[in-house]
């Protein structure tokens, strides 16, 4: 059985690489949405690994909870997408840049 | 649950009720009886108004095993943010009609952001705030997308959104630290593990600083506000106006709970980061607001400069402090709604006034309209006797009193350079000629509206105790 702190250190590189994945990526906004799915992922994994090793139940409820946000928020993201490919004809990153200031 | 718990829940179940109702009847309304939508939205805003009114709580207490809080700063709070919400939706509605965008999405997604912030407010454990904020933020995403063919609004939207998730997930791993820490969620159990607990204290600071990242994020603190300028720019005016304004009560709920309730101990590490914070809000906010052309824009920067002010008070981390905050947030957010509510009134089909030309000449054009901006232009720059004066100098009052005299310094000198601006606008209307000579076209009632919010931020400058002895009977200093 890993042991805590390799559960935090899973969580922590998760967490560092759709960071990275997010400020990286210039190129396609659904690699967006998914290092934004990872980010919740690498939360839920820290939130599982606490609970278990403290026998506290809160932490896993709140992860449910956290797993339902995140499918409304990817069904908000993705449908905002459509919308953005209708009228640019682009997912590109470096082309949402009409505002400027 | 007992009856006295529901009984303390009652506004968010008639709001969530309400709002699930008029969700319902507004897909079944043929679009010329789309009034009917309004007219519930704005009846439940009144309603939910007087039920927390009717039960204003004179103490803290607490329901649902501690998940659910009132308390005389909530419930004041609340007020604020349905009767600014109520404002908002009377601006919106000839705005909306006007671009036959007249739909009942925008009253029902309002309605659902309102009881997310109702939420916040009142959330007393992390699970909840999250989940509040969460219930704003989406409805908002969508709100600010609402305009389907516009390439502005829907690019905010995306911008919006991103961050906004971003935000959420910093927020989130924060509140993994705490809750891995502390093995607790409850607010109230948090501050006494927090008041016994010695040993971790640097992991608590990790997670601390993650918390605020995400509250930063979510307030649009500088260096997290990259998102404020293109959402207030690319959005409909009318969203922009709903953003600006109440969520803005919300998120200074939400940094109360989290950092005063929750984590009240660890004070002296946050105070840094929020004075880190809010200089740079208040610079960069100031001085990049000077070279706008676009005033939605201009007033995101100005937003900003704000926020900055508004962290002033909370850093203090005394009560006097808060309150001078709580003051500082509900002058912020009456006039930011009378500053984009004239943007609406100044609008009309086919025509946005969101250049700050658009503003020359404005005395010729309509001088009680003038008055009213100037009024609302002098008090975000903080001229005495208006209203954001009383707010910036009692923030910066309370820095003085708690010995930052350096930090109070500072925050005047940005607000004199935060006055050019405004003045800039002040100049435009009453000096220059006007460009755009078509009549003011508007309803009555939005007439009424605007001028009773310029009013109202006027007769509050000329007698801001009244503001001042409510947001401090809210920390019962009264």
């Amino acid at each position: 059985m890993p042991t805590l702190n390799e559960f935090l250190m899973l969580g922590a590189i998760l967490f560092c690489l759709s960071i990275a994945g997010i400020f990286l990526n210039r190129k396609n906004l659904i690699i967006l949405l998914m290092c934004i799915e990872l980010m919740l992922l690498a939360v839920n994994m820290n939130f599982i690994a606490f609970s278990y090793f403290s026998g506290d139940i809160a932490g896993q409820v709140f992860v449910f909870f956290i797993l339902t946000v995140a499918a409304a928020e990817a069904a908000i993201g993705l449908a905002i997408l459509v919308v953005l490919f209708r009228n640019r004809a682009t997912i590109n990153v470096d082309d949402l840049d009409s505002m400027k200031g | 649950m007992t009856l006295i718990e529901l009984n303390m829940l009652m506004p968010e179940i008639i709001l969530l009720s309400m709002a699930s109702l008029i969700l319902i009847i507004d897909a079944f309304l043929p679009d010329d009886l789309r009034d009917l939508t309004y007219q519930l939205s704005q009846g439940t805003l009144i309603g939910v108004g007087l039920v927390i009114f009717s039960t204003y709580p004179q103490q803290t207490e607490l329901a649902l095993h501690g998940m659910f809080v009132t308390d005389p700063m909530g419930a004041t709070l609340k007020l604020f943010i349905v009767g600014i919400v109520f404002f908002t939706f009377l601006y919106s509605r000839s705005y909306l009609k006007e671009r036959n965008f007249f739909k009942g999405e925008y009253f029902t997604l309002g309605l659902f952001a309102t009881l997310g912030m109702l939420i916040m407010v009142s959330a007393h454990n992390m699970l909840v705030i999250y989940l509040g904020l969460e219930l704003l933020s989406l409805s908002l995403y969508a709100m600010v997308a609402m305009h389907r063919d516009s390439q502005s609004a829907t690019e905010a939207a995306m911008k919006y959104f991103v961050l906004g998730a971003i935000a959420s997930g910093i927020l989130l791993y924060g509140m993994s630290m705490l809750y891995g820490m502390t093995g607790t969620l409850d607010l109230n159990e948090l501050s006494q593990s927090l008041s016994t607990l010695d040993e971790y204290h640097t992991a608590l600071v990790f997670g601390l600083v993650f918390i605020v990242v995400g509250l930063a994020f979510k307030l649009g603190a500088v260096p997290f506000h990259m998102w404020v300028p293109d959402v207030y720019q690319g959005s409909p005016t009318s969203v922009t106006l709903f953003i600006s304004s109440a969520p803005k009560l919300a998120a200074f709920a939400m940094v109360m709970r989290l950092l005063v309730d929750g984590m009240g101990h660890l004070h002296s590490d946050w105070q840094d980061m929020l004075i880190l914070l809010s200089i740079l809000s208040m610079a960069i906010g100031n001085i990049v607001a000077i070279s706008q052309t676009n005033i939605k824009r201009m007033l995101a920067y100005s937003t900003i400069s704000h926020v900055g002010f508004l962290l002033l008070g909370i850093l203090t981390a005394d009560k006097a402090g808060y309150a001078a905050s709580m003051f500082y947030v509900v002058s912020y957010a009456l006039m930011t709604l009378g500053g984009f509510g004239m943007i609406l009134l100044l609008s009309r089909a086919g025509f946005e006034a969101e250049n700050i030309s658009d503003y020359k000449g404005l005395n010729e054009r309509n001088s009680w309209f003038a008055f009213i901006m100037l009024i609302l232009m002098l008090s975000m720059m903080g001229v005495p006797p208006m209203l954001g004066f009383w707010a910036k100098f009692s923030v910066v009052m309370q820095l003085i009193n708690s010995g930052m005299l350096w930090l109070a310094i500072v925050a005047v000198l940005f607000a004199v350079i935060g006055a050019f601006y405004y003045l800039r606008i002040i100049w435009m209307m009453y000096f220059e000629k006007p460009e755009e000579t078509a009549p003011i076209e508007d309803t009555m009632d939005m007439r009424v509206a605007v001028s009773a919010n310029g009013l109202l931020v006027l007769g509050l400058g000329l007698m801001p105790h009244t503001l001042m002895t409510i947001c401090l009977s809210a920390f019962s200093l009264v």
